[in-house]
Parts: C-alpha cells; sequence; structure tokens
C-alpha cells in the first residue's frame, strides 16, 4: 500500500525521540554534563539523543588521540628545564610533510655541533597530524598532543610553532598519555638497570684482571 | 537566551533589579551583532576529506544547530559563512573564488584544515593551492589534519567572537566588492598579476636563450 | 596444475606471437613485454581465447635513465585467479601506443590519465584529451624530468629541514609567493582561457534528427563542480533533450591533489598516511592494499596477530564506509538528512575505535610493513564486540526494515541504471557495482590476501545491475562483514603485532609489485615500482571510484535527469580517489 514505507520512517524517527525521553527517565541527571554520562553516550549501549554539548562538555579524547606534535622537556628538581631532544634528526626525516625544521646546536667553542637543538620549528599548516615522528623519536621527546582547540586569526603569526610553543612539561606528557608514559619510563628504568650491571660486571672484571696481571700493566706504564 | 550577552556593560548596572534578566539595554552594534552571530548559515561546499568532518559536525553528535549554523544553504547567495573544508586545487580555484563572490555581504571565510590554510601535506603538489588566504581574506584559521567536529566547533566560535566585535560601519565596508577570478593558463593565473607574470617569462626566457648560446659556443670552442 | 596451466598459456602466447612477444625478464619484474604492433592482437586473444575478460589497471611509467616509456596492463579472469602483465615500451620522446578502449573499454578513463599525466598518446582513443588536469597546462607533470613550482630535491628527506633548519614557506621562494611558474616567453593578455570547455561540449554527442512528433532542441546543463548533489567536487555535463539525458561527460580533476608525483618523492613508509587521504572514507582499506604491494617487494609477513587486527579494522572499514554510502544514498534520493543522521551515528562508534586504536577518527596511518602500528587495547575489544555482535547487526535489521521496502525508494531505485554484467566487466567496475550485476567478483575471494581464505562468507551477488541491487548489495556486504568481524574475534591470537623492528628507512629490492584489495568501493591496486632506493619509482592507485565513473555515461542514458543524482550515488565515488 502507498505511504506505508513513509509512515514506516516516522515510526523510526518517533521511536528515537521517545527513546531519548525514556533513557532521560531511567538514568536522570546523570545523563548530561557529567563524565559517566559522556562515557554512555559514546559506549555501544546508546540509545536516544546522542549530542555532545560541546564545549560545555567535552568527548574525552582517547589516549592514542593524535593532533599536533609537541616537545617534552623533563623538569630537574629546581624547576631547571632539560628538553629531551638531542637534535637528531629522525623526525624531520621521517616527517612524510618535511614540515620539521631543526637547527643543531653548536659548540660555541670548537663549532662542532651538539646533541641539542638550537631551534626548532613546526609549521602546523603543512602538518599531517600522522604521528610519525612521535613513533620514531628515539629519546620519546616529540610527541602528538591532545589539544585540538588551536583556530587563530592569524596563520602567519600563529601556526609556525617555535621551540617556545612547542615545549611542554614531561608531567604534561604524564598527564594525557598515562599508558604510554608509564611504558616508557619502565623501559627507560630496565634500560639504566642493565647498563648499570653491565658496568658493574665490567668493573668487576677489569678488577680480576687487574688483580691478574698487576707488574705487566705496570711495565707499559 | 539569557540577555546577558546582549547587555551592553556600561549600561547593565543602569537596569532595576527586578527587571534584570528581562529588559536588555543595549547599543544597535551589539544587538544586530547578537543577531548575526547566532544565524551564521554555512555553505554546503566541501572539497576533500575535511568536508567529511565538516558533515560529522552537522549531524546527531556534534550538531552545530546549536549555534544557529544548521541550515547548510547549497547556494551561496542564502549563505554567510564559506567553509573552505579541504584542499584548494588550481583547477577548482575559479569556482572558489567565484562562490565567494556570488555570497551576500557581510560574509566570512573559514579555512578548515591544514590544506586550506596552507595546502597541508599537499602542499608542494603541482596542482594545489597553497592556502586559500592566497585569494580570499581568511577571517578564522583551523589548524588539524583533518581537524575533528570539536576543533572546527571551536573555530566557528572563534568566528562568532569575531562577529561580536564588528561595529556595523566596518562589516559593510567591503560591500560589494568583487575578486578577480583567477585564469586556468598553462598554471594558474591571477589578473592582478599579468604585469608580473609577463616580467618573469620574457626574463626567463632570455635567461633560456642565453644559456642556449652559452652553450653553443662551448661546443664550438 | 596451476603452474602447468600457466606454462600452456606461456607457450600458446610466445608461440602465437613470436619474436612480438617475450617474457619480462628484468629481476623483480613479470609477465610480457609486448610490440605496440601487435598489442591489439595480443589483447584480443587474452580476453577472447585465454578469458583474461577483466582489464584491471592501464598505467604508465617513465623509466628516464633508460628513456624509455612504459605502459603496465593488469588483466584479470572474472573467475578468479593471479592477474597477466603485459607492457608495452616506447622511446620517451614520442611515445605512441595504440589504444585498447575498442577491447576493453575501461581502459578509457586511464589512457587518459596517462596522457594527461605521462603524455602518453594513445593511437586510436577516441576521446584522447586531459583528464585530471585542465586543457592548456604545460607539461605533464608526472613526467621525471618535469619540476612542480615548488621543487626543492629530487627525494624526501630534504636537507633544508635538517640539520640547516631555518624554517621558510616554499612560497617565500617564489618570485609570486605562490605555487604557480609559467613556461618562458608566455604572455597571459594573448591567453584564450576558454580552452577546456570548448572542447568538452565538443565531445558530446548529439542526436541528428530530432524526433518528428516533437520538435524539441537539445540543451546543455553543468551538474558541479560545485553542487550538493556531487558528492564533493564532481562535474557533468549532461545533454538532455527535454528531461531526457542523451549524453553525459563526467569531468574530473577538481580535486587532484598530485598524490603520485609526491608519491614518488616521498619515501616508501612516508605515504602510508599519504594513501588515508585517498579514500577518506575508508582509510584502512588503503593502507591495506599499499602495505601489501610492499610487503610482497619486501617480502615480509605479519604476525599472526597482526593479520586479524588487519581483517577487523578492514570489515570494520567497510561496514562504516557502507553505511555511510547508504545514508548519503537516500539523501540523494530526497530523504534529506534524516537516514544520514542515522546512519552517521553507527558511523561515529565505529570511528572511536579508530580513534582509540590508531589515534585518529579518519586519517588512521596504522598500517606498517610486516605488521600493524599498535596493538588493540583490551576496552577497545569489547567495544568492538558490543558493536560487532550486538549494536550493528540490530542497527543494519533496522536500516533495512524502514528503508528496503520503502515506496519510494523502490520506486527510484528498481530499473534505474541499469548496468548489464557483459557491460559492466567490459568498462572494469567493480566492487558493488560489479557485483550488483550479477558478477560474483570479490578480491578476497578471487585472489586471497591476508588470512581472508580463513574466513567463512558469502560473496554477496544480486543480478538486476540497477541502483535498488546496489543497494541491496550494501546492505548484503554490511552483513556479511559483521560476520567475518565476529570470526575474527572468535580466532584472535595473543602475540605480537609486528614482523621485525619497526624501521622508517626500507630497503625494498628492485622489482615491480601490483597490491589490490577489495577496498569498499571495488578493487584497490598499488602499483610499485622499485630501483632498490629508498623511494619508489613509480607509485600508481588504481582506484576503484575512479574506474566505475567509466559505466556513468552508458548507465545514466535514457534515464530522466533527476535519476542522474540517484544513479551517481549508487555508484559511491570518493573524489579524493576519483582525482586522487
Ligand atoms: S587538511 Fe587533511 S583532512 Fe583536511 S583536506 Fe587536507 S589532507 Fe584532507
Amino acid at each position: 500500500m502507498d505511504g506505508t514505507g513513509i509512515l514506516k520512517g516516522l515510526a523510526v524517527t518517533f521511536k528515537r525521540m521517545l527513546d531519548t525521553y525514556i533513557d532521560d527517565f531511567k538514568r536522570g541527571k546523570k545523563r548530561y554534563y557529567t563524565e559517566e554520562g559522556i562515557r554512555y553516550r559514546q559506549s555501544a549501549e546508546v540509545k536516544g539523543i546522542f549530542t555532545v554539548q560541546y564545549p560545555d562538555e567535552k568527548l574525552p579524547v582517547p589516549e592514542e588521540f593524535r593532533f599536533v606534535p609537541f616537545l617534552v622537556y623533563d623538569e630537574g628538581p629546581n624547576g631547571e628545564r632539560k628538553d629531551r631532544c638531542t637534535a637528531c634528526g629522525i623526525c624531520s626525516k621521517v616527517c612524510p610533510a618535511q614540515c620539521i625544521w631543526i637547527k643543531r646546536a653548536t659548540n660555541p667553542k670548537t663549532g662542532r655541533p651538539i646533541p641539542h637543538s638550537e631551534e626548532f620549528y613546526i609549521d602546523i599548516d603543512m602538518c599531517m597530524n600522522c604521528g610519525l615522528c612521535a613513533e620514531y623519536c628515539p629519546f620519546d621527546s616529540i610527541k602528538m598532543d591532545h589539544d585540538y582547540e588551536l583556530a587563530t586569526y592569524d596563520r602567519h603569526r600563529d601556526n609556525i610553532l617555535n621551540k617556545e610553543r612547542l615545549l611542554k612539561p614531561a608531567s604534561y606528557y604524564a598527564q594525557i598519555r598515562p599508558l604510554n608514559y608509564a611504558r616508557e619510563e619502565e623501559a627507560k628504568r630496565q634500560a639504566e638497570e642493565a647498563k648499570r650491571k653491565a658496568a658493574e660486571a665490567r668493573a668487576k672484571r677489569m678488577a680480576a684482571r687487574k688483580k691478574a696481571a698487576p707488574p705487566k700493566k705496570e711495565d707499559k706504564s | 537566551m539569557s540577555t546577558d550577552d546582549l547587555n551592553s556593560p556600561e549600561y547593565k548596572d543602569k537596569i532595576p533589579e527586578e527587571l534584570q534578566g528581562t529588559v536588555a539595554i543595549t547599543t544597535l552594534d551589539r544587538i544586530y551583532n547578537w543577531g548575526r552571530r547566532n544565524s551564521l548559515w554555512p555553505m554546503m561546499f566541501g572539497l576533500a576529506c575535511c568536508a567529511i568532518e565538516m558533515i560529522c559536525t552537522a549531524a546527531a553528535r556534534f550538531d552545530f544547530a546549536r549555534f544557529g549554523m544548521e541550515v547548510m544553504r547549497s547556494s551561496p547567495r542564502q549563505a554567510d559563512v564559506m567553509i573552505v573544508a579541504g584542499t584548494v586545487t588550481k583547477k577548482m580555484l575559479p569556482q572558489v573564488v567565484r562562490l565567494y563572490n556570488q555570497m551576500a555581504d557581510p560574509k566570512y571565510v573559514v579555512a578548515m584544515g591544514a590544506c586550506a590554510s596552507g595546502g597541508g601535506p599537499f602542499k608542494e603538489g603541482y596542482n594545489v593551492v597553497s592556502g586559500i588566504d592566497k585569494y580570499l581574506p581568511v577571517d578564522v584559521y583551523i589548524p588539524g589534519c583533518p581537524p575533528t567536529p570539536q576543533a572546527l566547533i571551536y573555530g566557528l566560535m572563534k568566528l562568532q567572537q569575531k562577529v561580536d566585535k564588528q561595529s556595523i560601519k566596518e562589516v559593510y565596508s567591503n560591500a560589494g566588492k568583487e575578486i578577480p577570478i583567477p585564469v586556468l593558463g598553462p598554471d594558474i593565473m591571477d589578473p592582478r598579476d599579468y604585469e608580473k607574470i609577463r616580467e618573469y617569462t620574457l626574463k626567463k626566457a632570455e635567461a633560456e636563450a642565453q644559456a642556449a648560446t652559452a652553450a653553443e659556443s662551448a661546443q664550438s670552442a | 596444475m596451476s603452474e602447468q596451466v600457466v606454462a600452456t598459456e606461456q607457450d600458446l602466447l610466445l608461440s602465437r606471437f613470436p619474436e612480438v612477444v617475450k617474457p619480462d625478464e628484468r629481476k623483480g619484474y613479470d609477465g610480457y613485454i609486448v610490440d605496440a604492433k601487435a598489442l591489439l592482437d595480443f589483447a584480443k586473444t587474452l580476453r577472447d581465447d585465454l578469458g583474461y575478460d577483466y582489464l584491471s589497471s592501464v598505467t604508465g611509467v617513465d623509466y628516464l635513465p633508460e628513456g624509455k616509456m612504459e605502459v603496465v596492463y593488469h588483466a584479470y579472469k572474472t573467475t578468479g585467479g593471479a592477474p597477466l602483465v603485459f607492457k608495452v615500451q616506447v622511446p620517451r620522446e614520442n611515445p605512441v601506443v595504440p589504444s585498447l578502449v575498442s577491447i576493453y573499454p575501461g581502459a578509457d578513463f586511464q589512457e587518459r590519465e596517462a596522457w594527461d599525466l605521462l603524455g602518453i598518446k594513445f593511437e586510436g582513443h577516441p576521446n584522447l584529451k586531459r583528464i585530471l588536469m585542465w586543457e592548456g597546462f604545460h607539461g605533464h607533470p608526472l613526467r621525471k624530468d618535469w619540476h612542480e613550482p615548488y621543487y626543492e630535491e629530487e627525494h624526501k628527506p630534504y636537507k633544508s629541514r635538517w640539520p640547516e633548519g631555518k624554517a621558510f614557506r616554499a612560497e617565500d621562494r617564489n618570485p609570486f609567493g605562490k605555487n604557480v611558474d609559467y613556461p618562458a616567453g608566455f604572455d597571459p593578455a594573448k591567453w584564450t582561457p576558454d580552452i577546456s570547455d570548448a572542447l568538452i561540449y565538443e565531445g558530446l554527442g548529439r542526436i541528428d534528427k530530432p524526433r518528428d512528433d516533437l520538435p524539441t532542441e537539445q540543451i546543455i546543463v553543468n551538474l558541479g563542480p560545485q553542487h550538493p548533489s556531487t558528492h564533493g567536487v564532481f562535474r557533468m555535463v549532461v545533454t538532455l533533450d527535454g528531461e531526457t539525458i542523451v549524453d553525459l561527460e563526467p569531468v574530473m580533476g577538481y580535486l587532484h591533489r598530485n598524490h603520485e608525483k609526491i608519491g614518488e618523492r616521498n619515501t616508501w613508509l612516508m605515504n602510508m598516511p599519504f594513501t588515508d587521504r585517498l579514500d577518506y572514507l575508508s582509510p584502512m582499506s588503503n593502507n591495506f592494499g599499499y602495505a601489501l604491494a610492499v610487503e610482497k617487494l619486501l617480502g615480509v609477513k605479519p604476525p599472526e596477530r597482526a593479520e586479524y587486527i588487519r581483517v577487523i579494522m578492514a570489515e570494520l572499514t567497510r561496514i562504516q564506509n557502507h553505511i555511510f554510502a547508504i545514508g548519503m544514498f537516500l539523501n540523494d534520493m530526497g530523504a534529506f538528512f534524516t537516514p544520514s543522521l542515522y546512519a552517521i551515528e553507527e558511523r561515529e562508534l565505529i570511528l572511536d575505535v579508530f580513534e582509540a586504536v590508531a589515534g585518529s577518527r579518519m586519517m588512521v596511518n596504522y598500517f606498517r610493513f610486516g605488521g600493524v602500528a599498535r596493538d588493540i587495547p583490551e576496552d577497545v575489544m569489547k567495544k568492538i564486540h558490543d558493536l560487532a555482535f550486538e549494536r550493528l547487526p540490530r542497527r543494519i535489521d533496522e536500516l533495512d526494515r524502514y528503508l528496503t521496502n520503502s515506496e519510494i525508494v523502490r520506486a527510484r531505485g528498481e530499473g534505474v541504471g541499469v548496468l548489464p554484467a557483459e557491460k559492466a566487466i567490459a568498462f572494469s567496475a567493480a566492487g558493488p557495482v560489479l557485483r550488483a550485476s550479477g558478477v560474483p567478483y570479490d578480491v578476497r575471494r578471487a585472489e586471497p590476501y591476508g588470512i581472508y581464505d580463513r574466513f567463512d562468507f558469502d560473496v554477496a551477488v544480486r543480478y538486476h545491475g540497477d541502483v535498488y541491487d546496489r543497494y541491496l548489495i550494501r546492505m548484503d556486504e554490511v552483513r556479511q562483514s559483521i560476520r567475518i568481524i565476529q570470526q575474527a574475534l572468535k580466532q584472535i591470537p595473543e602475540g605480537p603485532i609486528m614482523t621485525g623492528k619497526p624501521q622508517y628507512q626500507h630497503r625494498v629490492p628492485p622489482g615491480e609489485s601490483y597490491g589490490r584489495v577489495e577496498g569498499p568501493k571495488g578493487e584497490l591496486g598499488f602499483y610499485v615500482v622499485s630501483n632498490g632506493k629508498g623511494n619508489p619509482w613509480r607509485y600508481h592507485v588504481r582506484a576503484p571510484s575512479f574506474i566505475n565513473l567509466t559505466a556513468l555515461a552508458e548507465m545514466t542514458r535514457g534515464h530522466k535527469v533527476a535519476d542522474i543524482v540517484v544513479i551517481l550515488g549508487s555508484i559511491d565515488i570518493v573524489l579524493g580517489e576519483v582525482d586522487r
């Protein structure tokens, strides 16, 4: 019969509307503006209205979410900053859009490059948010940020990020990516442990050798 | 809508207590902008990947109808905002400029995504316009590739803030001015640049001729 | 057994075409090199005697050091099996190759593309014009000695980025401050601009005699490039007789982002995030195809768990794409936005999964050569579980209930835009378009890749070849994809997700490779050529959306103008892939 299709369609829409009210009734105030409510509206069980009331409530981003990159610095006990970046250039080499510029610092006396970056720029008008830089950085120094509220009025002034705007503390990183941070710290700790053990073993060996053949060494010197 | 954002701050205290919240004293600019900022109609105009995120922003989950933007118009004559969502190619550029010219004043341009702002990952491509601001005046740039729906909404809110600050006089100062439409030649040509292009190609031809004679003389020698 | 078949095939071809057909003996290469003179006969033999009825991909390669242009063809049997690759080599200065359009009409757009980008002339092509760039553009950009205005270096990474690192914008180095360059001695004032439009109109057919009972005049209507129905920036030049479509010419290239030129400048790994931006609605499939092509060259195989993750992700992509396509298709039918709102809701939930696993909703950049970038976290696994076992089947049923028998969908879909099976094959249509025409051809079955041979699923097929069937087939495929995901979730083992160490510089052995997957839009192929360096020498994408459009004119002819929108919607194109 003509028109049944339209009626069916309307019924589906009507059901959706009812769902919203039933759901509101069941979950009460918790449904809106609470973390729990948002989580529910992100889950596969969600029924009824689906809208996230940005900016009053924000859809939480998952840990792996990536927007533009930032640089991590470690904080010393007295608040001094120590960037992790060693200017090895891997991020700028893997960047598909080639939007990372790094100038290596040089030792003012010898003029030789030192493992430190003097300047670091990212043009976020070219960046494709792919995350390869963060994935391949061996020093865990460049990471993808979660902050997406970056709209500007003037891109020529604001959209080439320099070191000052890129650097963020490790504590911030730990806060946005807790699991990754914990994993990396653990790996670092283990590596250090292994290094220490190796050093100890070496020291022991050396001592043993010294004991075994002390006169020879004296000869040589 | 509460009267708070309608009130002019300087008159706010003059409203009697019992009328607070019901009556608002405002300036013409303010009420005019209040009306405009709450009914910014975007043009239904998508270019590339970012357009999909724009559709998602219009859909149920993020729903920019909450900002009075639900009426996506396919005709430029009825639109206030042009969201340049995606890569602008040279082949498409004349149409984009033409669409802009056809929009009614006051009109706004939002460059959504890295591509529209500055060429993005495709910047080096031979058919890509490295930033729509080379041709159109852009009001808000939204970085990201693609900006997530929430980032887009944030950008649109920035645009609303901009609208808030304008005065009626300046809003229409550019009315009726058309941007010359670029022409597809051997490469895209901006009519304003013709003089420059001629100069450049003449110089290039000279340089080539010189190089040719130099090569010839080198050969004969 | 199969080797024997190949052997006899080879014997037959070589004995029938002595001298002019030789096996390709370069290291890492496959197939035959055919003399340009014999190409037409060779192709005819392939199609009529050997059963290679489906010409999947045509592309050119510029071998600059050898001074040669090569045209590469990949032909398949629609009954399944490996490709037969054949090539024609011509000198670089004046590359002329006979056109195969008369034998395989599906070569039409692809040959035009090769002409446009590489300057290879196809003799006998009915309409050899530029397709992605505009008529009048200077040069053929994919040639290795052609440089774009922002040219910096032959290959990435650029030296200026590190260690010099003085940030600049490319426009600062261009005399115009824009991405433009002009040939020497060119005078803009003497330029006649409309040439491309004039040519487009010229190419359209006309009815010689108007009907005598009803004197009518034909008019030409442009749909697009900015038009709400075109799914992006696509243009159709339609010749109308009253309301009836006499002819239609698709015009594309409005989103031509020079994917291949940039791809040949990139390193192998850098191309992975770029593939996301091809068909931006189904990025995981694109990753999959490219990873397969390069893995073939590298000779690596991902570990078990990674294989399962790949399948789960690819199928989720298919579901997400088809749901979106159905929603948008209903939009085109006039059910403005309500069905798409529901469709997008399901899509959002799948995008949440992508975001949690890969980091981005759309641009996933998730596959690596020899595995995937990250493991699926526990809670996301649970969510996929919930989606695959409960929510999606329920929602698909709901969509089905209220759309499939809706009289509007039926009235506007049934018998509209019919593409018979023979024509679908001839036009090299792929994916849902091909299968809706009654050809059960699915790369996952015909030439299984990854671990698709382990799953139990049906190749969806419908037989009318009309718009309605193309809608139904998407529904069927979503159901099959859910089935595959359910099996994969049950079987997925624990273990590593990457073979070998993650690395960013790949030494890829010289040779060619063609990796193809069944993307949501159809057969998505990546043809890559390596010369042993860090960058691909040639990187070509066989884009299903692009090639499916070859049949568009055929499907629309004789229908009413309002049907164009519906027919285009039923093909389900994404412009990022059409124009690349
Ligand atoms: S900015 Fe990124 S997502 Fe947006 S159009 Fe460009 S490539 Fe696509």
